[in-house]
Formats: C-alpha cells, structure tokens, sequence
C-alpha cells in the first residue's frame, strides 16, 4: 500500500512494486485495525454493580464479536505478562539484594491458586475504576496475567543467569549501555525460552479466560462479554446446540492463535539460538513464511529505526551495563542490614496484621476444617495421577514410540492441552445427573478434563525423544514384555514424566475450585473439598475463609513440591537424564 | 627459586614505549565453602608497555586466564591493584579490547552488527560506525561477509569477526584469551601469521597485545615476551624474553631451543615434588610428604596414562616433550597432566625437556591386562596420596564401606567445591580401574575390594 510514496531502492526495482503478497498482509492489518476500532467505545461501557448484566445473550451472531473481545483480554494478559517478565527477572537477576527476596516470593505466587484471587481482584478494580466496565475487564486480565507471568518470568530469569560469561564479558569490555546490553544481549538470548514458555502459559490461560469472564463474587454474578460467558450462559439454560457451538468457536481460537501468532513466533525465535548446531526438527510456520516475503519487515524497519536511534541516545545517561569491583565494605554492609531489618518488618508486621484478623473473624479452628477439606482434594488429585498415568503412560508411549503416528497425534493433543476444560464440565455434570453420580467422586473426572493432558503430552514427546539405536538395541538383545517396560521404556521417558506430573498435579489443584462446584441447568452440585471451600468464599465475599483457604492450599502445594517433585525431578536429572 | 630469573635482562632491552598497563602484586583467592581461602594467584607484577606482544602460558589451572580478566577489569583481583595509563580500575578497563577463545559473537546480530556493537556502546553516529567496522572486516579479510550470522560461518572465519569487533574500537590494549585454541591446526597457523603480518605491518590499530595461550610454540612464535605461570605455588615462574625477528622459523635452532627451555620450566616442579625423579636440581631440604590437598591428582584417565606409556615404550622408551607433543598433535594442556600423573606415580620421569620411562613404566606398558592393573593398583596406592587416604580409611572403617561425602569435606579444605568433586572423581576412576573399591554412585558409597587390602 505505501509503494508508490517509496524512494526507489534497489530492493523496490528489482522486485515489482506492489507484492500479492502485501495485499494479504494489509488486509490482515486492515481487519485488525477494524476490529480494535469497533470494541474501544464498548470496553468503557456504563457499569454499575447493582445492574450489570449477570449474563450475555446466547445469540450466535454475537459470537464474533464475542471471540474477538476474548482475544483481546489473552493478548492484554500476555502483553501485561511480558513486560512483567522484563522489569521483575532483571531486577532479581541483577540486584543481589533484590534476588534474596523476589526469587521466593516467585516461588509462593506459582503456587497460588489463580482463580481464588478473582473476588479480591474484581472488588479492587471495580473501586478502581467505578461506573465502568472496565475494572471487570481489568480484574479478567489480571486472572490471565496471574496465570501466565510466573512461567515466563521463571524462564527469562533462568536465561539471564545462565548467559554465557563469555557474553557477559564481552558486553562488559565493549562498554554496552544498559539499555543496549537489555536489547542486544539480555532478550535476544532470552527469547526462545520467552517465547516457548509464553505460548505453554497461553494454552494453560484459556481456561481462566473462560472461569474469569463470568464469576460470581460477592453475591453478585457478572459476566463480561466473550466466549466464557457464552458458555456460561448457554450451560445455565442447559442449551447443549448453544454449548457444542461454544466449543467449536473455541477450538477454532485455540488453534487460529497457534496458527496465526504462536507457530510464527517459534519459528521467527529460532535465529537466537545459540548453539551451533540447529535443533532437529526446527519449527516452521507459512504465516511466517509469508510475512517475511512482504514489505512489512522493511516497512517496521524504517519506522522503528529512528525510534530505536532516539532512545538508544535517550538512555544513555542510565549508565553502562557494569557495576563497580570493589564497594566500601562497610556501606554495603550497612546496606545489607537495613534490607533485611526493613524485610523483615514487613514481614513480621504483615504476618501480625494476617494473625489478629483471622483471630478476630474466622478464629484458628478454621485452619484444622480447611487441613481437612485439603485432604480429600489431595486424595482426588493423588487419585487423579494414578488413574492419569496408568491409562496416559501406555497410550503416550505407543504414540510416541511412532513417528508416523506423532506426528498427526502430537498437534491434536497440544490443541486438547490447551483447550479450556470447563467448556466440557456441563457434559460431564450431565452425565452425572442422570447416573446420579456424586460430585465427589465426579469432580475428579473434571480435574482430569484439563491435567491429564499433559502427562499424555510429555510422554509422547519423552517416547519419541528416545534414540532410535537405543531402541534397536534391545530390540536385537530380545528385550521384551516386562523387563523392556522396567529396564528401558521407564527409565527413558522418566524425566518427562515428571515435568507432565508437576504440570498436571498443578493443573489439577487450581482446577478443583471450579471442578468441586458446578451449576448445570438448575442442579448445584457440591464436593467435600478445599476447592469448594475457596469457591463459596469467593462467592460469598467471605475474606478471611479466602485467606484460609489459599493459604492451606499454598502449603499443600508447595508440600508436595518440595517433598515429592523437587526430588523426583533431581534423580531424573541425575540419574535418567539421556 | 628466584621470582623472574630473567628480570635484568628484560631491563636491558631498549626501553620499548610507556606503560599501558601495569599489574602490582596482584592476588586472588576463591574461597572455599568452608571457608578456606584458595589462592589462584600469588603476589604476581607484570607490565604491558606500548610496542610489545606478551604472552602468558601455563597450564590449565595456573590461574592465566584469571589474571588476564584482572588485568581486563572484569574482575577484581583480593590485593594487588591493575592500573590503565596510570590510573586504578575499578571496572572494565576502558583500553582493553578482548577476543575470546569461543569468539563470544552475538549469533542474532550480523557480521557487521557485531562488529559495530562497540562502536555503538561508544556513541559514534550511525555513518562513522559503518565506515569504521566496513575497513576493519576489509582489514581482517572478512569482505563479502557482512551480513552474513556468525552461525553460518567456519570456525576461523568467526574468529575473524572477534578479531574485527576488537580491532575496530582502536584499543591501547589488545586482549586474547586463547584465541586459536578452538581452531584446528591449519586455521589456527593461518590465523596466527596474518595477525603477526597485521603487527609487523602497524596496520592492526592496537598498541600492545596480550595473549593467554597454553601452546608454548604458539606463545615462542608470537611474543616479544613470554610470562610463565606455575600452577603450585600461583605466580609468575620466569620471564623470558623472545628475541627472535619476525617471521620466525618454527625449525630454527633458536626457536627449538627456547621450546625445550619452556617445556623445562613447566616440568620442572616434578623435581621438587617426587622425592625420586630427582635429577637436575634437588633442593636438598627432604620435601614435606605430599597430602591429598598438597598434591592434587592431574584430570587423566588411566586409559589415557597406559596409552602415553605405550607410546612411550614404542618409540624406545624415551623422547623429547616437544616432539612428542607434536608427534600426537597435542597441545600442552594434553600432554602436560598425562606426564605429571605418570611421574607422580613413577612410572616415568622428566629431565628438563625429556621424558623418560621408569622400569617399572616399561613393565606396565609390556604387561597385558591384569598385570598392569595390579602395578597400576599399587602405584596409585603408594604414589597418589588421595587414593591412598581413600582406601586406608575404608581398611580401618569396620565394614570397609564409606561415605564420599567424609572425602569431599577433607578436599574441601584445600580446594573449591567443583575442584574437590574433581579431585574425588579422579581418584574414584583411579581406584576402580585398580579395583581397589567400588563406587555406588546414586547413593555415594564407596566399598573396599577384598584384593585391596594386599596392596596396602
């Protein structure tokens, strides 16, 4: 579109001035633009509390604009998430004081049932912003957010303390700027864990997407419109044509975005890997290929050319990316003494202000009802991974072990992974109705609706990962039936395992909390567990059970990381590493 | 021994330009996690004046790549102090620039990005620093490839590009940490005599170069002046200055000369320290019993150790260092530990620049298998005082069976955590080659074999 207007280079005459190619990129644009430009006047729609739409209507004409507003809050989420992850890993990979702190508070927020927070967050941003839509939108953002940020900024902190010193010295001795060592060296060698982590991050945030669109805190059911509430809204009238629609829609997102966004993207990170040697497979996209072979690069080029130019000199006075060798001792002992006198005030002072508020309201006792309620969350969990690894592990080994079969298997299951479970939870609640099934029980098919995919997934991947000379090996040693199972097949797919185990014990326990109470049509169905504890709180506005509630869950968490993974995790590393 | 035996005639030389940088009794220790302080340097001085090539050599471990990052900026020394052009640093010294042994280049950034990155930290505007890195990539025979990604180029054609990236920024100092050391032989001596060319030529915009190498042809072929490091104790062993004009004769009697002289000095600690070998210059004073901690283990394996032997053997039973370094195509840092392990276990012996066979060498490399196992087993117990401590202990634990960790925390008193689970894994390789015990690795459990027990 901006040919003609274009001083010609050599580039322009020995290619033809418009590119078909360009016409399908600018519509792209185009389309894109419009659709930003239709939802802006809508997002600052009058809201008051009292009569804000407790549902959508279930018109499938809506559904467009309904997706798009949904993309719109998962890009937010994701934008949100990545400049978290920029400010927060370098802070903790740089500042030594700062680590000391940041790195465990990382830990804790991992570990921290998202949905659990939404009551708070909603009340927080509906002050935030009173007589709009916009503090609901923000609160559902925030809930993506939460359910993205601590993975990827994991990854990037990991990558900037794991640069190699080679590199680090290099930027040191050329005397790169802080602002230039950030570009040049700090993302680049970060991007492909980013990107990789992020697009992982993005499937997983589906499923809050459509838990945080339509909630019920405060005694008040809100729903904002997108393809959650859609669903939302089609399983309280009980409208199985509406739900089956809902999904298609979904299913379509989820692989659009892939498709259009995340596919790119790994393929596009693929020129900051550092390793010589090129990964085996490397991933390839057509949407890339074809942006590429556009006029785009050069036209994003030429705008952010002189914008990169600007700030290169703007930042300049920030300093040089190098810190002095040698401090007086004494002010950074000094330092150091404050930082933790004044750490551990705030600590001391919040953990006194939890105390005498859980003391005046709930009282003590709670703690031992809400140990309990764990309890049998944590047996549905435990039970839940059994049940996943003895059906998964076989099947994701045959799969894997095929490449012909991988190949077509691998895609479905990424989409089946990222696919937000709670779509399917009026289908199942259905069933249970008509065989009178108890939730109890019931809600543990729902947990596995979305965890159970990931241990399918690794195992695959840790299958196919097996060297083909290995396996032909015991092929020609007659290694078969039991002992091949014990004596290889095992011990080869261990480590990835354990990676699906984590992921899917997580899963499972954030998604207790919509899985242990579910509304189908007029039937309410309640389980015995932490997660329906925290769901009635959250409903309920009741503060202090929250507080309970995700505190005892965080320490059943993080028990069971540290206690069970963490150590599986080290003898996979040590012991059944390839 | 006298600090730098060649200090007066350094003196002598026509004095060359000012000072660039100048190092003062620099120290650096590590400490240890027990809180042991570990020294990798000792009180080391050096200058780099204007006008000359230095080049530091010792073997791995001898702390040369330390002192070079001191002397760079990049890290602070415990004592001593590093000055540029009179001042003290107190960060990246702003005269230096560096190429690394693994060419450090940024893979996302093109030739020509990479080469203009300093230029860019420096705020030259966008022409000069196309100008500036286009005749620097000209100057190092990089035309054509710009814009190509360090990913698609050979290994000596990266090396260039490092070679551009710090030739472009003008520094006073030029900063090599083995540069070629990652190169095969070709590319290597094809690089090294353009870069003597460039020097001889004053086209390479630099004042001063200093190299960190452990390949004493390549230091011999480059240098003006030549630094040895020891490893044990850490400081600078000898200062010999290279007079030799460029270019020079890797054949010329002179530069053979000056090899086997270097060849003696880095083998001459073996002397001190094996009360037997003694031959050229015995100390007199009888050498305190070596401990664990005083006599670390050289990282060899015993295949690599009876495979010297061998080689030792076919060729009669003695050689010259430098020839058979060459003869293997390896460099001091291969050679050198297999030479140390085999006279640690006196199994062979050195004489300045000569190795020899020890008769019990020359039974070990004729023996098949499980002879020379066992002269291995008893050897490593009466010569390598690690493995000795391992299995005594284990004999006086009742049921001969022993934590590592009871080893590790004994090493740690004399070495970092990684050097210490160096120092046991060695000795574990020593000792189940000897079958003297076995290893349970996952749990950490060393046992004592029966048969050990004759050995001791």
């Amino acid at each position: 579109m901006a040919a003609e207007d274009r001083v010609p280079t050599r580039g322009v005459l020995r290619r033809p001035g418009l590119r078909p190619v360009d016409i399908v990129v600018a519509l792209a644009l185009v389309g894109l633009l419009y659709g930003l430009l239709r939802i802006a006047p809508s997002l600052n729609a009058p809201f008051l509390p009292k009569t804000a739409p407790a549902q959508v209507s279930t018109d499938p004409a809506n559904l467009p604009y309904y997706a798009v507003r949904s993309l719109l809050r998962m890009f937010a989420g994701l934008v949100a998430s990545v400049l978290f992850t920029f400010v927060y890993s370098i802070a903790a990979a740089r500042m030594r004081r700062a680590e000391k702190v940041l790195l465990p508070i990382l830990d804790i927020l991992q570990s921290v049932p998202v949905l659990a927070f939404l009551s708070v967050t909603v009340t927080a941003f509906i002050a935030l912003f009173p007589g709009s839509e916009l503090g609901l939108e923000c609160a559902s953002v925030f809930a993506i957010f939460t359910s993205m940020a601590w993975n990827m900024t994991f990854a990037f902190y990991y990558s900037l303390v794991s640069q190699p010193r080679d590199l680090d010295e290099a930027a040191r001795i050329m005397r790169l700027t802080k602002w230039q060592r950030f570009w040049k060296i700090d993302v680049p060698s970060g991007m492909i864990p980013l990107v990789w982590n992020g697009m992982m991050s993005f499937g997983g945030a589906w499923f809050f997407l459509a838990a945080s669109e339509s909630i019920s805190v405060l005694n008040h059911q809100y729903a904002l419109p997108g393809i959650g509430s859609y669903a939302a809204a089609a399983t309280a009238k009980g409208d199985l044509g509406e739900m089956c629609l809902a999904i298609a829609v979904m299913v379509i997102m989820v692989i659009g975005v892939n498709f259009v966004f995340w596919r790119p993207m790994t393929a596009w990170a693929e020129r900051f890997r550092v390793e010589d040697s090129e990964a085996a497979e490397k991933p390839r996209s057509l949407v890339l290929d074809l942006l590429r072979r556009s006029s785009l690069p050069e036209l994003l080029g030429r705008v952010l050319g002189p914008v990169g130019r600007a700030l290169d000199r703007l930042t300049r006075p920030f300093g040089l990316a190098e810190y002095p060798l040698e401090r007086p001792a004494v002010r950074q002992r000094t330092g150091d003494v404050l930082f933790v006198l004044a750490v551990s005030a705030a600590v001391l002072y919040g953990g006194w202000e939890a105390f005498g508020y859980i003391q005046s309201t709930s009282g003590f006792g709670e703690f031992l009802h809400a140990f309990a309620l764990g309890g049998a969350t944590f047996g549905r969990v435990a039970l839940l991974l059994c049940v996943a690894t003895a059906v998964w592990v076989p099947i994701g080994v045959w799969i894997g072990m095929s490449p012909r079969i991988t190949r077509y298997a691998q895609p479905v299951v990424q989409v089946l992974a990222s696919f937000p479970a709670n779509f399917l939870f009026p289908f199942a609640v259905a069933v249970f109705v008509a065989l009178g099934i108890s939730l109890n029980w019931g809600s543990i098919l729902l947990m596995a609706l979305g965890a159970q995919w990931y241990i399918l997934f690794n195992v695959i991947a840790g299958a196919s990962a097996i060297p083909s000379d290995l396996r032909e090996a015991m092929d020609s040693l007659g290694v078969r039936g039991w002992l091949r199972w014990r004596d290889f097949i095992l011990p080869a797919i261990f480590p990835y395992y354990v990676t699906g185990g984590i992921t899917a014990a997580g899963g499972a326990w954030n998604a207790s909390i919509v899985a242990e109470v579910v509304d189908y049509g007029n039937h309410h169905l309640t389980a015995y567990g932490l997660g329906a504890y925290i769901a009635k709180a959250t409903e309920t506005g009741n503060h202090p059970e929250i507080l309970i509630g995700v505190m005892v869950m965080i320490v059943y968490v993080v028990a069971l990381n540290r206690l069970l993974w963490r150590r599986l995790y080290r003898i996979a590393q040590t012991r059944y590493a390839m | 021994m006298t600090r730098k035996p060649a200090v007066d005639t350094a003196l002598e030389r026509p004095a060359p330009g000012s000072t660039i940088i100048s190092v003062t009794d620099v120290t650096k220790r590590f400490t240890t996690p027990d809180g042991h302080a570990l020294p990798v340097l000792d009180r080391v001085s050096f200058t780099l004046q204007e006008g000359e090539i230095v080049a530091l050599l010792g073997k791995s471990g001898s702390g040369k790549s330390t002192l070079l990052r001191c002397a760079a900026g990049l890290i602070s020394p415990s004592s001593g102090s590093v000055s540029y052009r009179g001042r003290a640093l107190n960060g990246a010294n702003p005269g230096v620039a560096m190429v690394f042994q693994s060419f450090a280049l940024l893979p996302w950034l093109t030739v020509q990005q990479n080469v203009e990155l300093g230029l860019q930290a420096q705020g030259v505007d966008e022409a000069e620093r196309r100008d500036r890195a286009l005749r620097a990539i000209d100057l190092i025979g990089l035309d054509g490839f710009e814009g190509a990604y360090p990913k698609e180029l050979s290994g000596g054609m990266r090396q260039r590009v490092g070679f551009a990236r710090a030739l472009v920024v003008e520094p006073d100092a030029l900063f090599m940490d083995e540069p070629f050391s990652a190169l095969d032989v070709l590319t290597a001596e094809n690089l090294r005599n353009e870069l003597v060319g460039l020097w001889e030529g004053r086209e390479a915009p630099v004042k001063s170069v200093l190299i960190v190498t452990h390949n004493i042809e390549e230091a011999v072929l480059l240098a003006d002046r030549i630094l040895v490091l020891s490893s044990n104790p850490r400081l600078i062993r000898a200062e010999l200055p290279v007079g030799l004009p460029r270019p020079r004769d890797r054949r010329a009697p002179a530069f053979e000369e000056l090899v086997d002289t270097v060849y003696g000095i880095l083998t001459d600690r073996h002397h001190g320290a094996t009360p037997v070998g003694g031959t050229a210059k015995d100390t007199g004073r009888p050498a305190p019993s070596p401990t664990p901690t005083t006599q670390p283990l050289p990282d060899v394996s015993p295949g690599g150790l009876s495979g010297l032997l061998e080689i030792l053997a076919a060729r009669g039973g003695e050689d010259g260092l430098a020839e058979l370094a060459d003869e293997l195509s390896f460099e001091v840092d291969d050679l050198l530990p297999l030479v140390d392990a085999a006279v640690l276990l006196d199994l062979a012996r050195t004489d300045g620049p000569r190795i020899a066979l020890t008769p019990d060498g020359t039974e070990f490399a004729e023996a098949d298998i499980l002879t020379s196992k066992q002269l291995f087993a008893r050897h490593t117990v009466t010569r390598a005082p690690l493995v000795r401590a391992i299995v005594q202990a284990l004999a006086a634990a009742g049921d001969h069976v022993l934590r590592e960790g009871l080893f590790l925390d004994l090493l740690r008193r004399g070495f970092s955590d990684e050097d210490a689970r160096r120092q046991l894994d060695i000795a574990i390789d020593w000792g189940r080659y000897g079958e003297l015990f076995e290893y349970e690795k996952d749990e950490g459990r060393l046992e004592l074999e029966p048969e050990a027990l004759s050995v001791l």
